[in-house]
């Protein structure tokens, strides 16, 4: 393979990704800031507050918060379970029946976290009704939600008036779905439409194939729900295929637009905490370490598939089994690190496939915690949980009780966040170990070896991180799996937002201090890369010793 | 104009502030040596309890690691599990063996203190009254002896010369020096009298000459020393908000790692390659923050150590703590910033007036001046014109008095007698006035001209005028009496600016004089012609802006302000009042000190920081070391992650081990004395610590462990 004909092309993809986000970067992120911090309201939305029985003026505690948040998640994981178990008897249900009680409660809690991990086939499975009132309501709610999430610990930060008020969930969420992800969306799947993802409601096309006999295509309304698959790092396909399906991922024209939805919102985010902390330099930081750590995962994934090491690769000639002939290796490679370090999922090649080191690599890519950029709004309260351990250590070396803008971290706050440091690791680590014991678990691993252990890691890595995406090898469609991962998403999701939302309400509850020379900096290049290195060891010393049995056992042979 | 200009004294020594600074009974260790070791060995041992170890979680593991693998050595004897045993329990052995070195360096210093507390008798008033008859005399009040154990608070002793006090007190009769070096070290006797900011002593000082009456103050058994001998011990030692939080993360990285170890063994069983529990139990070990948990509790008591061997009690950790947080520094401007006594630095003599016959009347008028301004006019002038005439015969000295504002001498010159006056301008130009000088036309503004530029520059003028025979008066022109800065004070006003602080002069003085020495000093600020309210409501004001503020304080009007700042620190010669009011006592009354402190507070969190981000970059080595180790049976090209090259799979374990072990004792000097601290921006000290203890703890290991490795491998069974 040649240097012009792979590494140029490949370059030129990404310079021509990072140059469109760069783009959108100041004015979408002062859009969000607006969108979140201003008092204006138009009459639709006045109406819809009047309607709900929303004071929009009230800004609520973090408890409130949290419990605006939980009762609503409770009702969508309720709403979605039921639509699933009665499909049968619904509309618009395609003739599909209802689905069994673990794999209802499986895919209520995948879309309402933001996950949607998919054990089922989309087209066998989910009829419109489900597609469109579930999972595509879904898509644009729990994104908002963890944008609201955000959206809140920023506040926490910036807010000095100590009243411990971090702003009006059902506010947050409305905007959230109305003025930021609706609007895209919108916009989005006309493109997408423009460049061959097909928006219909007939379930069927007939043709004939050139052997004369009669062909049926399943279609849908796909371009709709493809444009906040992306946007919001859901990742739920329409097909089982997702994004490396003709229908949702027709070229390599979308392929980037694809890629570029679901970077857009968390890199943006950054310029949005910035301008709300009131300090620009604080997102640019934030965005360094993000971006950083994305290249270097797009960077190792993309070298680990065109090395292509492994007997398979060697003896075809390149890494290309699971990957679509359409995008080819880096393109493959690209998508695959920016969806995993993302927490989308939506894939664009089957990720089992990959090689060890490359599938190893998009497996760390969550195992991060997903932050570099990280899912909608979990992308940036995740990371700036992840700032505070490092101001804590560095604060403390140059000796003062570590503050991060302003907001002092003490005992409170560091226990807050060493829970939240705890909770998706032990997810991973202990739903992995079961698996690996009990029988129901072993039976569902389809290759044995170092392969085995990372499809199941990946899954529950893939669960807790609400990422979404799979190392297909493994059979999860057991009531086993469903229960597990089903509960891995839940826990992944909402324990560390009630942390983070404690964490808000404890700094909105302090006065801000006034930064001095003697206040550790935390926009400048050295701490860039103390955040970094926290990133990196905090998620490495975890889960090294679990990988070296997987993927870098698999990487090394 | 000006006659004689010299520059700022410069007397070395005077107050000088040293960050190294000994004293008398206490030295700054450089290092521990083996007798130190030995003699901690027993509380060391002591400390094994596992009730103990509950109060620092990540040593309490090893603790339980250490009984495990004791256990499954016993069962199933091998070189491999005894020696891994053997270095878990000497894990846990250093670690309470740091604690133990840091305590009895403060028994040490307890010790000392006890014998200040022997039983002493005491003379007890009979009706313990404030007012005593004059010219009373032990004997002749009616008093009774009882021992010094059974005093209350309340009761009224008599103390003679060359008995000790029997307990804490204020004077209230008499003036006495004391010898207060059993406390402070410091040799030279201080004096104590009723009234004022001197009135408070101290029980276990000595009396040397007079007599003094002493309304006891503190029961015995919590008089200061006894809480200066509880905080030197540690006994009372509570840990602080910054230790406590550290220890919440450490405890959570310990989960994060016995969650990681305790899933492997699953993995490992799935993989085909169960592990031992005594390796898994190294594993453990060596990934938890044991350098870190074994060393904290040394940090902390070693911290306040320092405080005491720079003569400072502090009553609480958390004020330490607070040290190192400090925004803004209140600094009183005599004695701290300026030296205590005003000094002639330029003589500025009237048109028409020879240079010459103003310093020699300068010089005249303050010869028999004892004040050291009157010394300083001297000085400046012997020093540039050598005049060494003495006083002549005959001389009258006129005594400064609050009525006339004036001093002088009165000489026979040629017979004739000749009247020379200095003092305040207005008092000096009325007298001229009274001596029948015509209300001048030039000479007053020229007069006014020079008195304000003096102010102006934040001196205080004095006008000399003389008088011969019954002639009417002249003014000869202005003496420059300036507010010496303290040598070396500038310089670290410039280092508390890099640190971030901001430093406030408090005086008396207005803001036009108050300013000029600021400038000249360096500091940030000024509270000119300052109440003890004001300094209170400086102090809120900044609070509110959540700014910490330190300041230093000895009379009892500073009280509210010494509660109020987060930092009080309050001097060993204040009122009873200050004392109780600040939260830390500086024993050496130097209120310089402050900086000390701060740098002291600043070098703690460090420490702590430091070592902890060493603790964890470790971790990285020994996952090169152990992981393959573990594993390689299995997965034969995990070999590829053995780059440390280590001999074998039961040498590398053991040698991580080591490592860990023994890098705990290495680093217990360091825990001791303190990371190094300079002044600088947050920025470069963030850098340099991150560079030397960060990148210094990823590379350490991988040197150590291989060393070790080479040393194990010679041994039989690896």
């Amino acid at each position: 393979m040649g240097l012009v004909d792979t590494v140029l092309p490949a370059l030129a993809q990404v310079g021509l990704l990072v140059a469109l986000l760069a783009l959108a970067h100041r004015p979408f992120g002062a859009y969000m800031a607006a969108v979140y911090t201003t008092t204006r309201r138009g009459r639709v939305e006045s109406a819809w507050y009047r309607a709900t029985g929303v004071d929009p003026d009230v800004d609520q505690r973090w408890s409130s918060y949290l419990v605006s948040l939980l009762g609503f998640s409770c009702v969508s994981v309720l709403g979605l379970y039921a639509l699933g178990r009665l499909q049968g008897a619904l509309p618009l249900s395609l003739g599909l029946p209802g689905a069994d009680p673990a794999g209802a409660w499986n895919f209520a809690v995948s879309f309402t976290t933001n996950t949607n991990w998919q054990w089922y086939s989309g087209e066998s499975t989910a009829g419109h009704l489900l597609q469109m009132a579930g999972f595509t309501v879904q898509n644009f709610v729990s994104a908002a939600v963890g944008l609201a999430v955000a959206v809140a610990l920023v506040r926490g930060f910036a807010r000095s008036r100590g009243d411990g008020r971090i702003g009006n969930f059902w506010v947050d969420l409305t905007r959230g779905v109305t003025r930021i992800l609706l609007p895209i969306s919108f916009l989005a799947a006309l493109v997408l439409m423009a460049g061959g993802v097909i928006q219909t409601f007939d379930p069927h096309t007939a043709t004939t194939t050139l052997t004369g006999g009669t062909q049926h295509l399943l279609g849908g309304p796909v371009a709709s729900q493809e444009a906040i698959k992306e946007l919001g790092t859901n990742g739920g396909g329409f097909f089982n295929a997702n994004s490396s399906h003709p229908f949702e991922n027709p070229n390599a024209v979308t392929n980037l637009l694809e890629i570029f939805l679901l970077l857009l919102i968390p890199s943006a985010l950054p310029r949005t905490f910035g301008l709300m902390v009131d300090d620009r330099r604080q997102g640019w930081a934030i965005l360094g370490v993000m971006g950083g750590l994305w290249a270097a995962l797009v960077l190792a994934t993309t070298w680990a598939e065109l090395a292509g090491a492994g007997s398979a690769p060697q003896a075809a000639g390149a890494a290309m089994e699971g990957k679509e002939v359409r995008f080819g290796l880096a393109t493959s490679a690209l998508f695959a690190a920016s969806t995993t370090a993302t927490s989308t999922g939506a894939v664009n090649s089957m990720h089992d496939s990959f090689t060890g080191a490359g599938g190893g690599t998009v497996l760390f890519a969550m195992l991060l915690g997903e932050v570099v950029p990280g899912g909608v709004g979990a992308g940036l309260y995740g990371m700036l949980m992840l700032a505070v351990v490092a101001v804590f250590l560095a604060g403390l070396m140059v000796g003062r009780t570590p503050e991060y803008l302003g907001k002092k971290i003490g005992q409170r706050e560091i226990t807050l966040v060493a829970l939240y440091v705890l909770v998706t690791p032990s997810l991973v680590l202990v739903g992995t170990a079961l698996s690996v014991v009990l029988a129901p678990g072993l039976d569902g691993i389809q290759e044995p070896g170092p392969h085995g252990l990372s499809e199941v890691m990946y899954a529950f890595a893939s669960a807790a991180n609400n990422n979404g995406s799979a190392f297909a090898g493994l059979s999860t469609g057991t009531p086993y799996y469903n229960i597990l991962l089903g509960l891995a998403m839940l826990l992944g999701r909402f324990v560390p937002i009630a942390l983070v939302l404690a964490l808000a309400g404890r700094l909105a509850a302090q006065p801000s201090l006034p930064a001095s020379a003697g206040t550790l900096p935390t926009h400048r290049p050295t701490f860039v890369a103390l955040l970094g290195s926290t990133v990196l060891v905090v998620a490495g010393l975890t889960f090294i010793p679990a990988l070296s049995l997987g993927p870098i056992a698999e990487a090394l042979s | 104009m000006t006659l004689l200009r010299t520059p700022p004294t410069r007397t070395p020594g005077t107050g000088q502030p040293h960050p190294d600074r000994t004293h008398t009974h206490a030295t700054t260790p450089r290092g521990i040596s083996l007798a130190q070791l030995r003699a901690a060995l027993p509380g060391a041992v002591r400390k094994l309890d596992p009730r103990q170890l509950t109060a620092s979680p990540v040593i309490f593991l090893v603790e339980v690691g250490a009984v495990l693998t004791t256990v499954l050595s016993v069962l199933r004897p091998s070189a491999f599990s005894w020696w891994v045993t053997v270095w878990l329990w000497a894990t846990v052995l250093f670690a309470t063996l740091a604690e133990s070195v840091a305590e009895s360096r403060g028994k040490a210093q307890a010790s000392s203190l006890r014998r200040t507390q022997q039983e002493t008798e005491a003379r007890r008033l009979v009706a313990p009254t404030g007012t005593l008859p004059g010219g009373w005399t032990a004997e002749s009040l009616d008093t009774v002896t009882v021992p010094s154990s059974q005093l209350v608070v309340g009761d009224v002793v008599v103390v003679v010369a060359g008995e000790v006090i029997p307990g804490d007190g204020d004077v209230v009769d008499g003036v006495a020096t004391v010898d207060e070096s059993a406390i402070t070290g410091e040799s030279a006797p201080v004096l104590r009298e009723s009234g004022g900011d001197r009135s408070a002593v101290t029980g276990g000082t000595t009396v040397l000459s007079d007599q003094i009456a002493v309304r006891i103050t503190a029961p015995p058994g919590s008089t200061f020393v006894d809480r200066m001998i509880a905080l030197v011990e540690g006994s009372e030692r509570q840990r602080t908000p910054n230790e406590i939080a550290l220890n919440v993360l450490l405890t959570s990285l310990t989960l994060v790692f016995l969650l990681a170890v305790a899933t492997l063994q699953p993995f490992a069983v799935y993989s085909g390659s169960r592990q031992s529990l005594v390796v898994l139990v190294a594993l453990l070990v060596c990934l938890i923050p044991t350098t870190i948990g074994a060393l904290l509790s040394a940090i902390g008591i070693a911290g306040m150590d320092r405080l005491v061997q720079h003569n400072v009690l502090a009553m609480s950790g958390r004020a330490v703590e607070a040290a190192g947080d400090v925004d803004v520094l209140l600094l009183d401007k005599t004695g701290t910033i300026t030296l205590g006594n005003r000094q002639a630095t330029e003589l500025l003599s009237l048109p028409g007036t020879d240079d010459e016959e103003l310093a020699h009347a300068a010089r005249l008028s303050s010869l028999g001046d004892q004040t050291p301004e009157g010394r300083s006019i001297v000085d400046l002038v012997d020093s540039q014109l050598g005049d060494r005439a003495v006083l002549p015969d005959g001389a009258q000295l006129v005594e400064f008095s609050a009525v006339t504002r004036m001093s002088g001498v009165d000489v026979l010159r040629d017979g004739v007698p000749c009247r020379v006056r200095k003092g305040a301008a207005s008092a000096v130009l009325r007298w001229v006035q009274d001596t029948g000088s015509r209300p001048g036309t030039d000479t007053d503004p020229a007069v006014t001209r020079k008195v304000d530029t003096v102010s102006r520059a934040g001196g205080t003028p004095l006008v000399v005028a003389e008088q011969t025979g019954d002639g009417p008066a002249r003014v000869l022109g202005v003496i420059h009496l300036k507010d010496v800065v303290k040598p070396g004070v500038r310089e670290r006003f410039a280092e508390m600016r890099a640190m971030g602080i901001r430093t406030v002069m408090v005086t008396g003085d207005n803001e036009v004089t108050a300013r000029a020495i600021a400038t000249e000093a360096g500091v940030d600020d000024v509270l000119a012609e300052a109440t003890p309210q004001d300094k209170l409501a400086f102090i809120r004001r900044e609070q509110e802006g959540g700014r910490l503020v330190a300041m230093a304080g000895d009379g009892t009007n500073d009280a509210p302000a010494l509660a109020q700042a987060d930092v009080g620190v309050a001097m060993g010669s204040g009122t009873a009042a200050a004392k109780e009011a600040g939260n830390m006592v500086d024993l050496d009354s130097d209120p310089t000190k402050l900086l000390d402190i701060v740098r002291i507070g600043k070098q703690l969190l460090i420490t702590r920081g430091a070592l902890t981000t060493f603790s964890v970059a470790n971790d990285v080595a020994k996952y090169f070391a152990i992981l393959p180790a573990m594993f390689v049976v299995v997965a034969p090209q995990m070999d590829a992650l053995n780059i440390m090259r280590l001999s074998s799979p039961e040498s590398a374990v053991v040698s991580a081990v080591i490592f860990n072990a023994v890098v705990i004792l290495a680093l217990v000097p360091l825990a001791l004395r303190g990371v190094r601290y300079r002044a600088e921006s947050a920025q470069s000290l963030l850098s340099r610590n991150l560079l030397v203890y960060g990148v210094g703890g990823l590379v350490t290991p991988f040197v150590g462990v291989k060393l070790i490795d080479l040393l194990v491998s010679l041994l039989p069974g690896f």
